[in-house]
């Protein structure tokens, strides 16, 4: 018996093999491949369930954001009279308001995934990062509704006779997409290891989110920035993106490789930090939550 | 010889105590500062072990060495009392949570039926929770395609299949997520007490499948249970769990007179300080017996409460009273014995009184015993909730089938009489 032992403990053909927390953590990604079926899954789940129960159905994906430009119209361009580079101010704000809401919903939904989801991982194991990937695919589909949105108002004020027109940089609209929603998953993944322990963080991101959305080239454009404050919304990684979009379906705003190239870079190293905590954290969050 | 599907080596899981949240970080800072000039972790405790009763120390050893092996086709009991790690143990093998030492290994799917229904929502229909609660356990979309016509027959619920799961009753939930789950067919099946769940035609198909599964002894089934006839007559072999620590591994058999002879141990006074009464006689030291001293008591076994008595006045036993009153954990009254409901042929003075219950007719929990004594009509010891006992599951009808411990504490003979 005991010469058995010894041998099947050298044996490597163990399909599963549970070590000790604390050891070297993984990115795991081919496991969370495997798991696809159920990505697709949780996506089809948080859109079937999104309206359900609700009078106006999927029209509250119009509503939300109609409402926020119009308080932002009132305020910022009636009152405030910022400038918006010639550009009619709806259409300006919901430019950067609809990519803006694609990041901060990601970042903030992203942001509960160990809360929100304790009683399936206290009972079951499959890799917890499809979750995150699955809001992240959902919301993606959200920003893409909300597009059409965007795209009526536009089509409106092109035949109205103002004078925007598309740049050929709209080609790297995918760039864009997946930067600002890398953004959004690290940002979250991060955010949702350490609320696992200080619940405190939870009360924050909403300010947090609020805060840095005033310091993006949102409801007002780069070139009004300058010295110290240009300098901090340039440190933004959102701003590249956000004014290359704004270019890209406007004409105005700035459009810069390096910092396009920048906000790339950023997004990168905060998903691969944030995979690294969120793994490393899901191992023992059923401890400690 | 089979092989060994699971091998568990010299697996801990230590807890932190008392209340997480508070002061986590200055301990994460000055665990963080010890790493830094070089030194052990400062919270980590050496040797502690989970013993509930020890207060002190912020860390417990929930596990601590455990190491066995199954092999292909076992069915594996795990007893042991609450508390004593059975539950932690599941918990690192369906990957819930890691250990703080040691490792696992494995061979093929580990699946648990801890799992019934995780993550089904309320506003999908029952087809879609398939799915999900499928792919959630591990399946894909082929898999569950080719089972599915067989899980909807074996939860009994085809004709709402496409009725949202909010519309349907809690035991057709419960059918459902255990049909799913059944036809995930892993090689190493976890079974937590499932089967207290569910209607009695239900169980019936469970433990079928159960029976089924192991008895192509290809699957390897962990069976966690306090059910001990069920562990006798399903497992081939059973360890027992005692405060963290693996005490006993060979036949179910074995192992159960071992867990219920060291369960017999921890009984304990919890102190008469409270006590009423002129004192002239009163209640020294009780003994608590099953089927034999130094047996806890079971369900359906023998039972005897014993009392010896100091008795300085030499108070003659005719003139002594004694009542029993015994209440459930929730404080219910189960059962009121007293020895002037029986006749008394002894006239000297007692030093020690007995009840002796044949079969005891309690199911399996802890109960409370208040005693009280009158000499002469006038109170003289009266103790209230003065010890407790444990009475552990066991047999009471000799069919095999205990009492489902949510329905009653009290059982009585009966007999069922068909008119055909």
């Amino acid at each position: 018996m005991k010469e058995n032992s010894a041998s099947e403990a050298a044996d490597e053909s163990w399909d599963l093999v549970i070590e000790s927390s604390g050891r070297k953590t993984y990115l795991n990604l081919g496991e969370v491949f495997r798991f696809k079926d159920l990505l697709f899954l949780f996506v089809k789940r948080d859109f079937v369930t999104f309206y359900k129960q609700t009078v106006l159905g999927p029209l509250w994906f119009f509503i939300q954001p109609l409402l926020k430009v119009t308080i932002y119209y009132v305020i910022f361009a009636r009152i405030a009279d910022i400038s918006t580079d010639e550009v009619p101010p709806i259409l300006f704000y919901l430019t950067g308001l609809t990519f803006w809401e694609y990041f901060a919903s990601c970042w903030k939904k992203i942001s509960e995934t160990f809360l929100e989801n304790q009683h399936i991982f206290g009972k079951v194991y499959f890799p917890r990062l499809v979750v995150p990937l699955s809001v992240m695919i959902s919301n993606g589909i959200k920003l893409g509704i909300q597009f059409l949105l965007f795209a009526a108002f536009w089509a409106y004020y092109r035949y109205a006779g103002f004078d925007i027109t598309l740049q050929p940089e709209l080609l790297l609209l995918p760039a864009y997409i997946l930067i600002i929603a890398l953004l959004g998953l690290g940002s979250g993944l991060i955010v949702t290891s350490l609320t696992t322990k200080y619940r405190d963080l939870k009360f924050l991101l909403e300010t947090v989110i609020q805060l840095l959305m005033y310091l993006s080239p949102i409801l007002y454009p780069l070139s009004l920035a300058e010295g110290v404050f240009r300098k901090i919304l340039l440190a933004n990684p959102m701003t590249a993106v956000l004014e290359a979009i704004k270019y890209s379906f406007l004409g105005t705003g700035v459009f810069s490789w390096t910092y396009l190239a920048y906000s790339l870079g950023f997004s990168v190293v905060l998903v691969l930090t944030g995979i690294l905590i969120f793994n490393k954290t899901e191992r023992n969050f059923i401890d400690t939550v | 010889m089979p092989e060994t599907v699971l091998d568990i080596e010299d697996v801990g899981k230590q807890y932190r105590l008392g209340e997480i949240g508070t002061g986590t970080l200055s301990h994460d800072l000055k665990r963080w500062w010890s790493k830094v000039r070089g030194k052990g972790d400062p919270f980590a405790r050496v040797g502690e072990e989970n013993a509930r009763e020890v207060a002190g120390g912020d860390f417990v050893w929930a596990l601590r060495d455990i190491s066995f092996r199954v092999k292909r086709g076992e069915v594996l009991g795990i007893i042991g009392k609450n508390g004593a790690g059975k539950s932690t143990l599941l918990k690192l093998l369906s990957r819930v949570t890691r250990p703080s030492s040691g490792t696992v290994k494995a061979r093929g799917r580990i699946a648990s039926l801890l799992e019934v229904g995780t993550g089904m929502h309320p506003e999908l229909t029952g087809r879609e929770n398939i799915f999900l609660n499928g792919a959630i356990l591990g399946m894909t979309r082929p898999e569950i395609e080719a089972k599915f016509d067989e899980i909807v027959a074996f939860s009994g619920c085809a004709k709402y299949v496409d009725t949202p799961v909010k519309r349907y009753s809690s035991g057709m939930k419960v059918r459902l997520g255990f049909a799913v789950a059944a036809f995930l067919e892993p090689e190493i099946l976890i079974v937590d007490e499932v089967l207290a769940v569910g209607d009695a035609e239900f169980q019936r198909k469970a433990v079928g499948k159960m029976k089924d599964v192991t008895s192509e002894g290809r699957r390897t089934v962990l069976f966690v249970s306090h059910n001990m006839a069920a562990v006798s007559s399903l497992c081939t072999r059973a360890v027992v769990l005692s405060n963290g620590r693996l005490t006993f591994d060979g036949s179910p058999d074995d192992a159960i007179a071992h867990y219920l002879s060291a369960s017999a141990e921890d009984f304990r006074h919890e102190g008469f300080t409270d006590r009423k009464g002129t004192g002239h006689v009163k209640v020294e030291d009780v003994g608590i017996a099953g089927a034999a001293p130094g047996i806890p008591p079971q369900t359906g076994s023998p039972f005897s409460l014993r009392f010896t008595l100091s008795n300085p006045m030499n108070i003659p036993a005719p003139d002594i009273r004694f009542d029993l009153r015994i209440d459930d954990a929730a404080g219910q009254r189960v059962a009121w014995l007293s020895n002037t409901l029986s006749e008394n042929t002894v006239p000297q003075p007692a030093r020690e009184i007995a009840f002796e219950v044949e079969k005891l007719g309690l199911n399996a929990g802890k109960y409370y015993v208040t005693f009280y004594l009158e000499v002469r009509n006038e109170v003289s010891d009266w103790v209230h909730n003065a010890f407790s006992f444990e009475v552990s599951e066991g047999d009471y009808y000799g069919t095999g089938k205990p009492v489902p411990l949510n329905q009653s504490n009290i059982l009585i003979d009966f007999k069922v009489a068909y008119d055909v």
